[in-house]
């Protein structure tokens, strides 16, 4: 029989093919697009245009670059956290993994869909943010490899740590339908305690400190290094920039979101048993 | 080989006992039926022989393995078609059908499937924008893509109109007939009458009768023989009807009319079935 002797497509060529799938079907949506790139860009001309002053103290640098650098973390925590957590519900919700289950595609095949959609629509959402902050509120690019590089390595963390923790948080929600209120909750909260939507410097110490432990605090962080002038991380809760640091917390969260994965990764919902 | 083999399957949910000791042979080009009113056991049965779910107890063998341990080399020689799925949407027939297409090693081609299928005319639509009987044909077309030696049919044509049950019934009938083995489950009973060579009735998590649609439940015991005369409407239950009619006949009534031989439709005797396991 010929199925016994012809080998069985490889996890990743099969990877590849979900991405493309999954990329196609993502901007077919067109109101799921339009609402998942706007949000973090409307907030951020929000608050930009509400603190469009000089920062105190330094007098060539606005509230709203800080802002604009910053709020990138929370375009990544949008496009790879809110919307994997909300799209692996809704392929539990109709059908897409019992589909795939019954089929000789692996879990891992259906994790670099979603990794390769993730990828494309992050970046997407990256270069949108990033035009904004320079159109509207003249951030500036770096023109230095040394910040790229920071800039490089930031964002595969981010991307790689908070893909796996919405891969895991998508358990966490019952249904697709409650999905989104179940990942926006604690997704908001970290936004303002990590000083994403305002500035850290007027953070009290303890909730800085709870927020420490997340990894959005230092992704922010991490993003002001690379789009601000260095004498901004003055501001910071360590009055430095803590690259070292940063690279250790998100690559913990790295590691804590792949164990989480594989231990709660359901290919149906609750309701079967 | 047989190409399912389950002896003393059991599946247990909480309290609810749903699957409580079931033995099933299915031979190879077989379209097999299982038939049992809703909360049956029917689908769990067919989920734990897809590798869906664990099961309690007993023996299960599918194309020779055991589901549950199973890997892909196994999922690639079966087909499953679902209940209900609402999934790719966004995507067109033809995109879905040659994506899933390319999971398996020695693939249908996906064109003569959407052809087989009778979605040639729909091929480039999305399937949100299909009816709810063209919708199934693609889970159908998903099913079988992939070349399988063993469909599994749930529910099939819940929801189809007369017009579409029949398409479909003729679509199942040519892949049996190029040899593919089919499981189908069913509540209806035409639907099995018309498709499966051999069925069981399962009630309460267990095989209430089994047979082929003509012999089930002891459907060729008895016949009702009805006729009128000038005397009125009469109605006989007989085991042998020929006796009864050459009587009948032999006695050139000129008032004799509306004499019918029919035997207990699949329908009394599948209600008498479930409910005596109530």
């Amino acid at each position: 029989m010929t199925t016994l002797t012809v080998p069985l497509p490889s996890t990743l060529r099969t990877g590849l093919s979900r991405g493309v799938v999954e990329v196609k079907q993502f901007f077919r949506e067109r109101d799921a697009v339009v609402f998942t790139f706007a949000l973090p860009s409307c907030i951020l001309i929000m608050l930009g245009f509400i603190f469009d002053e000089p920062l105190d103290g330094y007098a060539d640098v606005h509230v709203s670059q800080v802002f604009a650098a910053g709020m990138i973390a929370y375009g990544i925590v949008s496009t790879a956290f809110i919307s994997i957590g909300v799209g692996i519900s809704g392929d539990r919700d109709d059908g897409t993994l019992k589909r795939l289950r019954a089929t000789p595609a692996t879990a891992g095949a259906y994790l670099i869909g979603k990794v390769v959609l993730v990828t494309v629509t992050t970046l997407a959402e990256i270069t949108l943010m990033l035009a904004v902050g320079v159109v509207l509120f003249d951030l500036r690019l770096p023109t230095d490899a040394g910040r790229w590089l920071t800039f490089g390595w930031l964002l595969a963390l981010s991307i790689v740590a908070c893909t796996l923790l919405g891969i895991a948080a998508s358990s966490l929600a019952r249904s697709a339908r409650s999905a989104p209120a179940v990942l926006n909750l604690p997704v908001l909260a970290l936004q303002f305690s990590s000083g994403i939507f305002v500035s850290i410097a007027a953070l009290p110490a303890a909730m800085t400190a709870v927020s420490s432990l997340f990894p959005v605090k230092w992704m922010g962080q991490g993003f002001r290094s690379v789009f601000l002038p260095d004498g901004l991380a003055a501001q910071e809760v360590a009055g430095q920039w803590e690259h070292g640091r940063t690279a250790l917390v998100l690559a913990a969260w790295c590691a804590l979101g792949l164990v989480l994965c594989l231990a709660t990764f359901r290919w149906t919902d609750r309701r079967t048993r | 080989m047989a190409v399912i083999e389950v002896h003393g399957l059991r599946k247990r949910y909480g309290r609810h006992q749903a699957v409580d000791g079931i033995d099933l042979t299915v031979e190879r080009g077989e379209v097999f039926g299982l038939l049992g009113p809703n909360g049956a056991g029917k689908s769990t049965t067919v989920e734990i022989l897809e590798g869906y779910r664990p099961r309690d107890g007993g023996d299960v063998l599918v194309l020779g393995e055991d589901p549950g341990t199973a890997g892909r080399r196994w999922r690639a020689r079966i087909g499953v078609v679902l209940q209900q799925a609402n999934d790719s949407a966004g995507l067109t027939v033809r995109e879905v059908v040659r994506h899933v297409a390319g999971f398996y090693p020695a693939p249908r081609d996906p064109d003569a499937v959407i052809e087989l299928c009778g979605l040639s005319d729909k091929a480039d639509a999305k399937l949100r924008t299909l009816s709810g009987g063209q919708r199934r044909r693609v889970d159908v077309a998903l099913g079988i893509v992939g070349g399988p030696e063993l469909l599994f049919l749930d529910e099939p044509t819940t929801g189809f109109d007369p017009q579409a049950r029949r398409q479909f019934w003729s679509l199942i009938r040519s892949l049996a007939a190029e040899g593919t083995t089919i499981v189908l489950t069913s509540h209806y009973l035409d639907e099995v009458e018309a498709l499966a060579g051999r069925l069981v009735v399962l009630a309460g998590g267990r095989i209430v009768a089994s047979g082929t649609p003509q012999t089930i439940g002891g459907r060729t015991e008895e016949s009702t023989v009805s006729w009128r005369d000038a005397d009125g409407t009469h109605q006989v239950s007989v085991a042998d009807p020929a006796v009864l009619l050459g009587e009948l006949t032999g006695r050139d009534d000129p008032h004799l009319t509306d004499l019918r031989v029919q035997r207990r439709s699949l329908e009394d005797v599948y209600l008498d079935l479930i409910g005596e396991s109530r």
